[in-house]
């Protein structure tokens, strides 16, 4: 029985692999089907900031396993409006729900709320901080799609400030990975985190050429460049333009290379490439349907 | 130095709490984090700088701090050394000891921290030493090495 979900640090490889061996068992209720073992129970989502896929594949996981889901509908109308601060909400909240997915723009949010709630609390993005339900999807799928255990990955884009590949790094160190490290040099991964790999005994190979990694590896996890991060336009420009995946950028990879991104996509993988055998992005974000149920049934059921 | 100079630059107290060692330039931290304003009755006196900018020196006359509520100096000094003073001898001597966790004295430096918010909830970080004091924060991860005197709440 799992209390909270907050970060991927909280759990240990076996805590992971039950989650994703538990995602799996549940997999064919996720594609179309129905399921009664949360019947009678309720989620509250509660997001402070926008969100797609997260909120819906919760309500969906939710859903097909029979719950019912509330939310405070938009901020405006809601008592944040009047100045209520979230330990409040939450401990309001927790009266009224069997758990709480929680998104807020505040880093440490879920820890805090998690320390006022009375029911489990599942952290949905904190910030730039953590966003524990996107590695265990990620982990899912190349898991599902690849091979998890020994699997080598690159890792591209913005590794500076994305949580996103952060948190997957870290994941990725319990499973005897091999992580090539591909970014600009104005957006390489911390130090710290380096340093934590290393210390994991995980293999890291560091960068800025796409062409160093994309031949060799098994799967090629891409990230958004974002245009702000760079002071000038046109530097943005070339660097964006230069991790760029195309069919014509796949010429000389792996047979069973898989692809992934977090999405939304802005211009890092061409439409070209999505219907190729490679692509699994669009599964991926399915993949997170059956992982949040895995999730929802482990902290309600 | 001479004992003769030492003596003269400040006077042994007769009871009280002699902090010594204390990382050179923190002594005025060190009062910080104890409360100690001036505001209060005891006779403090602080020497920076000594024995060729090697430390600081906090005496407190008439009061004897518990080596608990001093421990928290570890973290902007970790050699200090307690001293209490009873009848001008040396009753006590306590070295601090680096807490694992506090809560309530350092700022998060994280500006878009939970903690520096006007939500309920005190600072935290867990405390570990690796070359230097490591503080990491227990809400968002952040980790604070040495600008710690910066953050003192």
């Amino acid at each position: 029985m799992m209390q909270h979900v907050i970060g991927i640090k909280d759990f240990s490889r076996g805590t992971i692999d039950a989650i994703l061996n538990r995602a799996a068992e549940l997999e064919s209720v996720a594609c179309g089907g129905s399921s009664n073992i949360l019947s009678g129970r309720i989620l509250a989502t509660l997001f402070y900031e926008p969100s797609t896929r997260t909120r819906l594949s919760f309500d969906s996981a939710m859903k097909r396993l029979g719950g019912n889901v509330i939310d405070f509908g938009s901020i405006e109308v809601s008592s944040i409006a009047k100045g209520e601060n979230l330990a409040d909400t939450i401990s309001v909240v927790s009266g009224y729900a069997d758990a709480i997915v929680l998104r807020h723009p505040k880093e440490g949010a879920a820890r805090m709320a998690s320390e006022f709630s009375s029911v489990p609390v599942i952290n949905a993005g904190d910030g730039a901080g953590q966003h524990p339900t996107q590695t265990l999807l990620d982990l899912y799928t190349i898991r599902k799609e690849s091979k998890l255990d020994g699997v080598k990955i690159a890792l591209v884009g913005d590794l500076k400030y994305g949580r996103t590949v952060h948190s997957l790094a870290h994941a990725l160190s319990m499973y005897n990975s091999e992580i090539y490290l591909v970014s600009p040099e104005q957006l390489k991964m911390p130090d710290s985190i380096k340093d934590d790999l290393t210390k994991s005994g995980t293999k890291i190979i560091e960068t800025t050429n796409i062409d160093d990694a994309i031949g060799v590896v098994d799967v090629l996890y891409l990230t958004r460049i974002q245009k702000e991060r760079f002071p000038d336009p046109a530097e943005y420009q070339t660097v964006a333009g230069s991790y760029k995946v195309t069919k014509d950028t796949l010429n000389e990879v792996k047979d069973d290379l898989i692809i992934m991104h977090p999405l939304p996509r802005v211009n890092e993988i061409d439409p070209d490439v999505d219907s190729t055998k490679h692509a699994v992005y669009f599964r991926q974000s399915f993949y997170g349907v059956p992982v949040r149920m895995a999730i929802l049934s482990m902290v309600m059921a | 130095m001479t004992a003769e100079s030492r003596e003269l630059r400040v006077r042994r107290i007769r009871n009280g709490t002699v902090i010594d060692h204390i990382t050179a330039g923190q002594a005025l931290n060190v009062l910080r984090i104890l409360g100690i304003t001036g505001r209060s009755d005891e006779v403090v006196s602080v020497v920076m700088n000594v024995s060729d900018r090697k430390k600081d020196i906090v005496k407190i006359e008439n009061r004897e701090l518990d080596p608990e509520e001093v421990d928290t100096i570890a973290l902007i000094s970790p050699d200090a050394t307690i001293n209490i003073i009873r009848d001008y001898k040396v009753a006590e001597k306590h070295e601090v000891i680096l807490p694992s966790h506090i809560e309530g004295v350092v700022r998060c430096m994280n500006p878009n921290c939970i903690t520096n918010t006007d939500e309920p909830v005190l600072a935290g970080f867990e405390i570990s030493r690796g070359e230097g004091v490591e503080l990491r924060c227990v809400y968002c991860g952040k980790v604070i090495t040495d600008q710690i005197a910066d953050f003192l709440i």
